[in-house]
């Protein structure tokens, strides 16, 4: 546990010595604020026509506003991923840092865990300023705000799993770019798999079940499936052991 | 300390590591000396426990670096080739990282990030980010960062590889200063280096152990095996080049006899002998008793770099010997 966190902490480190952890975060403030921007804007307008013409509009916050927010930022999310993850590993093996993890008295595990965990926080970190966004409601109305802790814990979910997808393409490769469009074309993929979701051919059953997307909608609507979190959670298993088993050929092979 | 036993390792293609055997005693200091792709660095990455074998065993302490390699890498400080810095982070930083990382407990870690700072000459820096360091002082910080959790073994992949020959001087005290404590094996293609800090040498070559000696035994050896200069007159070339050699070879003790120059029917020669013969005065006698002129006779001695071509020469038909 100890040395996760020394390993932590210095990834932490990392990613704040440069721009790019702040970059992100700029480029996540104004991405979320803009759609958070447009989706109350309809909302409003939606009421206020509703109004006019005597109609009972049901003005549910939480319905309207926070689910297709939480849905925008979900997809967002998709192009943070191989930015927070593409160096991980890859430039540890540039460097040859990654020599010195090795031949540390810590476990493989215990690196990867320490790694992912970082990207995790940092990851975490951006989502909580769109949550600012959502403090704005608070201040005006009275959302319920259980389905929006709900939504960001799907958030969570869905960044950690496909974060541990970009560690582990990250040990695959020396050069950060590569892991990043990698990595950016896997969590694209896993996107896309919900497309086909309408036909029922076992291929498209089994490509729309991996979709990562298709696993947050419950998220989104407030609705805890333990389904949903159970695929989650062994999509981050599954990466964090194909990272660890691909450090662990790396030195049988070369 | 360290054992290794028909250690091998292939990569893809090559062969890297051949079947090689070595021990090294607790507190020695031990030269692993090899031309470029020997393999040094290959054993050294299997002693740290950052490759496996391909076959064979290595055991450092007395734990198998393949079954029990978390001890292993407990005991164990190592320089990479390139030494492992974050170039984002500062000398203070980064030695507290590893401190940490090696298991050095919190309460003691800023002493002892203070002690090596102090130790590897580095304090002066210790606030400086590694990227705008000095080649000289990341192989410092380096070499800092092997030694912070005062580990029993250090095993340094070329130490002084790209330092100024000041620098070299201060990093060969350094690692001088070390043995004892430590048991330390250093990896080099410098012949003086070893001369100068270690006490036993490991030659290897294309991945095989050509030698395993104190240094002070196998420059002695290699001197002692009386290489003879001698240089012969016959008069009025009463005989030839060959013929002069064929008697010498046909001094008992003998194993090789090469002709170094031949100028105005003076011939020079290089006479090795066995190990362990004296033949200087069986030489001068059978020149003497052909009735040749014995001009100049005296011992060759071998230093270390030739010693090292001759070791690790493939062509065994070139003379190594005067090379130069
Ligand atoms: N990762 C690798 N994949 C394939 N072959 C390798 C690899 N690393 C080293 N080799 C090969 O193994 C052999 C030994 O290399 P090694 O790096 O151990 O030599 P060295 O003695 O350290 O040489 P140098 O003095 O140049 O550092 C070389 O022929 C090299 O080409
Ligand atoms: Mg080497």
């Amino acid at each position: 546990m100890k040395n996760i966190w020394i390993i932590c902490r210095k990834e932490l480190k990392s990613y704040f010595a440069s721009p790019i952890a702040y970059g992100l975060m700029a480029f996540f403030a104004a991405i979320s604020g803009y759609f958070f921007y447009v989706i109350t804007a309809v909302f409003v307008q939606r009421g206020i026509q509703s109004q006019m013409m005597g109609q009972s509009f049901p003005m549910d916050v939480n319905e309207w506003v926070v689910r297709g927010f939480l849905s925008n930022v979900s997809v967002i999310g998709l192009f943070l991923i191989p930015m927070i993850t593409m160096r991980l590993f890859a430039e540890e093996k540039r460097t040859g840092t990654i020599e010195l993890l090795v031949t540390s008295p810590v476990k493989d595990i215990e690196v990867i865990a320490g790694k992912w965990l970082a990207a995790l926080i940092l990851y975490a970190g951006i989502l909580l300023i769109s949550a600012l966004n959502l403090a704005i409601l608070f201040l005006y109305g009275k959302p319920d705000w259980k389905p929006i802790l709900v939504g960001y814990l799907g958030l969570l979910l869905l960044g950690g799993a496909l974060l541990a997808i970009g560690t582990f393409i990250s040990t695959t490769t020396k050069n950060q770019i590569i892991a990043g469009t990698a990595t950016f074309a896997v969590c694209l993929l896993l996107w896309v798999f919900d497309w086909v979701s309408y036909e029922t051919t076992t291929w498209a059953k089994v490509m729309s079940y991996l979709s990562v997307v298709a696993h947050f909608e419950p998220f989104s609507k407030g609705v805890l499936d333990s389904k949903d979190i159970i695929f989650y959670l062994s999509m981050i298993f599954l990466g964090l052991f194909l990272t660890a088993r691909s450090l662990e050929s790396l030195r049988w092979r070369s | 300390m360290i054992k290794v036993e028909g250690l091998s390792k292939r990569y893809a293609r090559t062969v890297a590591v051949d079947q090689i055997s070595f021990e090294v005693s607790k507190g020695e200091i031990v030269g692993f000396l090899g031309p470029n792709g020997a393999g040094k660095t290959t054993t050294m990455r299997i002693l740290t426990c950052f490759l496996p074998p391909t076959a064979g065993a290595a055991s450092v302490a007395g734990f198998d670096v393949l079954t029990q390699p978390l001890e292993v890498k407990k005991r164990i400080g190592y320089l990479p080739e390139t030494p492992p810095l974050y170039p984002e982070m500062e000398v203070r930083e980064y030695l507290y990282f590893v401190g940490r990382l090696k298991g050095i407990p919190k309460s003691d870690i800023a002493t002892r990030v203070d002690e090596v700072s102090e130790r590897c000459a580095v304090t002066d820096v210790r606030t400086k980010l590694i990227s705008k360091l000095s080649k000289g002082y990341r192989q410092r910080v380096g070499l800092a960062q092997a030694i912070i959790h005062n580990p029993d073994v250090l095993i340094l992949d070329e130490p002084t590889a790209g330092l100024d020959p000041k620098q070299i001087l201060e990093t060969r005290q350094l690692i001088k200063s070390l043995s004892g404590a430590h048991t330390i094996i250093l990896s080099t293609h410098i012949l003086p280096e070893v001369e100068q800090t270690c006490e036993k040498v490991i030659i290897i070559s294309k991945g095989k152990v050509v030698a395993t000696d104190s240094v002070h035994n196998l420059t002695n050896r290699l001197r002692g095996s009386e290489a003879v200069g001698l240089e012969v007159e016959p008069p009025q070339g009463s005989a030839g080049s060959a013929e002069i050699q064929q008697r010498l070879e046909q001094v008992p003790g003998v194993s090789r006899v090469l002709l170094r120059d031949s100028r105005d029917g003076r011939y020079t020669f290089e006479v090795e002998s066995l190990q362990g013969r004296t033949v200087r005065g069986d030489l001068a006698r059978s020149v003497v008793e052909a009735g040749w002129n014995l001009n100049e006779l005296r011992p060759v001695a071998l230093s270390l770099e030739e010693i090292f071509l001759q070791l690790t020469s493939s062509d065994e038909t070139q003379s190594p010997v005067g090379a130069k």
